[in-house]
């Protein structure tokens, strides 16, 4: 029947099969890709002499940490954060509820064709667009301030959480949901019943990470003039006013590893 | 009161899953579908209430042919299905009353189901099924904190509470113990027994079916090669639904099974 004999394994060594099988292709992909990094790292030019002075700079912006001030521009620094969590707090939420129908559409599994395009089109400009970008195009639409930066945030969190979210719906299991659809319910009650129970934990998830991903985020846009905190971090920085600087970055560090412990905590009871 | 008419399912792949089957299930009914795996069994129930869809033929429900509904019409003929299936197939992380009452989804609206304000009758209906199946006092916990036995229970509430005229039962007990498949299928045709329901059941244990049903459909490679009082199983007739181990044999006995779809005719 079959051409493998017992006795001539027995006492042969035996190795997990190469992932590549043919030997020269696979030392060409190694070899390929050592000669890729040797040469890539080549490219890179450091100025030494440059880093050297830059050395000093440096290390005033480690010692500020060591004496962060928190008060001689306490209100900014309040104002710029406030600002920072309400842009974050409302495109986060506006963000979630126009990503769930998005998501929705952009699963293959519950969305016809047509709608299917249509959303997973919508999640690649989204991701497409870095927010920078967004934020420097709305900045320009809308002027500057916490307006251009929450719109800017809205439209990531979109891109993110319905693809993700999508990906979720795709991976469901499909007896449970074929089961509700078999008592003869309507699509919304399917939805609800079969799919909802099913994808809502990494939903919260992923809502709460997208909370902490907006939060930091907020601290960069203002660089681009997009309001919230960054925009009191890029004046301390201007001034070189480092040890203020160091205050705000302190309380961004804060601020986002207590959102990390909440979602920890929100998590563990979803599941 | 079901009647198929040479319902035939081809898939995308080319595989032919049910070719031209003919078969009848009077009221109250409960007949055992056996064969080896994929003989078709699933695909023939599913297609019963279109989780797949027929490629040709009638699937006559009283007076309704299911296999030419619209999708409103659809859900309405659904609800007189009632389904069981293999891996129980329970909404996990929803709890064993919300698994049951997911019944009567075709009979109440979006806003009800979605807050969960089930009629009273509905309600009652329910925690009544769960105390006929031992489970009364689960009815809050959720529904992967369920044994197997357990949970195919709640299945089986899930179903009748659609007050169905048929039950489709795909594979009940293939995940369970032996003791415990013994009592899932007595309570199943006990169940049906009870409120006059047919069922077709879909199982691997040949021994267990017929301990349980007064009628036996084989099935093989999408045809009906035996129907018949469990009795008239004979090891000949087995070995025709089921095959030799060898395969010259299994060639021959495939021209027997026509002569024998013939003198079912």
């Amino acid at each position: 029947m079959s051409d493998i004999r017992l006795d001539d394994k027995l006492g042969t060594a035996w190795r997990k099969p190469h992932f590549v099988k043919n030997p020269t292709l696979r030392w060409t992909l190694i070899a390929g890709f050592v000669a890729y990094m040797i040469a890539a790292f080549m490219t890179i030019e450091v100025d030494w002499g440059r880093v050297y002075e830059g050395l000093d700079r440096g290390w005033a912006f480690v010692l500020a940490f060591t004496s962060p001030d928190f008060t001689s521009r306490a209100s900014d620094i309040w104002e710029g954060l406030l600002e920072s969590i309400v842009m974050t707090v409302a495109a986060s939420v506006v963000g979630i509820l126009i990503s769930i129908p998005i998501g929705l559409g952009a699963a293959r599994n519950i969305a016809p064709l047509p709608v299917y395009v249509l959303c997973r089109g919508i999640v690649a400009i989204s991701r497409a667009l870095q927010e920078i970008i967004v934020a420097i195009l709305l900045v320009a639409i809308f002027g500057f301030g916490p307006l251009a930066g929450f719109l800017t945030l809205s439209f990531a969190t979109i891109g993110f959480l319905s693809k993700l979210l999508a990906e979720d719906i795709e991976a469901m299991d499909r007896v449970q949901a074929e089961a509700i659809k078999a008592s003869g319910a309507r699509w919304t009650q399917w939805i609800n019943y079969g799919v909802q129970p099913q994808v809502m934990p990494r939903l919260v998830g992923l809502s709460m990470y997208r909370i902490d991903i907006n939060f930091r985020e907020s601290a960069i846009l203002g660089l681009v003039g997009a309001g919230g905190i960054g925009a009191t971090l890029n004046t301390a920085f201007d001034r070189y006013e480092y040890d203020t600087a160091a205050a705000i970055l302190i309380l961004i560090i804060g601020i986002v590893m207590a959102l990390e412990y909440l979602s920890g905590i929100i998590r563990a009871k979803v599941q | 009161m079901l009647q198929l008419k040479k319902l035939t399912k081809n898939y995308k792949t080319g595989d032919q899953a049910l070719k031209s089957i003919d078969l009848e299930v009077p009221k109250g009914q409960v007949l055992a579908l056996i064969g080896p795996s994929g003989a078709g069994k699933s695909t023939l129930i599913r297609c019963v209430n279109r989780l797949v869809e027929p490629t040709s033929g009638e699937a006559m429900l009283d007076d309704v042919d299911l296999a030419k509904l619209g999708s409103g019409a659809l859900r309405k003929a659904r609800r007189e299905m009632g389904m069981i299936f293999q891996e129980y197939a329970l909404v996990e992380r929803l709890t064993v009353m919300e698994n049951v009452l997911s019944g009567r989804l075709g009979y109440v609206g979006f806003w009800r189901s979605f807050l969960r304000r089930y009629p009273q009758s509905d309600v009652d209906e329910a925690f009544r099924l769960l105390d006929r199946v031992g489970l009364l006092h689960m009815a809050d916990k959720r529904a992967d904190e369920l044994s197997g036995g357990q949970r195919q229970r709640v299945g089986i509430c899930r179903a009748l509470i659609q007050n169905p005229k048929l039950l489709l039962v795909d594979e009940p007990t293939a995940s369970l113990d032996p003791k415990t498949s013994r009592q899932i299928m007595r309570l199943i045709t006990e169940l049906c027994r009870e409120r006059g329901l047919a069922a077709i059941i879909n199982i691997h244990d040949v021994a267990l079916a017929q301990m349980f049903v007064p009628r036996v459909v084989g099935l093989r490679f999408g045809e009906i090669v035996f129907d018949g009082p469990p009795d008239g199983l004979t090891p000949e007739k087995l070995t025709e639904i089921y095959g030799e181990e060898d395969w010259e044999a299994t060639i021959e006995k495939i021209e027997d099974d026509d002569a024998d779809i013939e003198a079912a005719e």
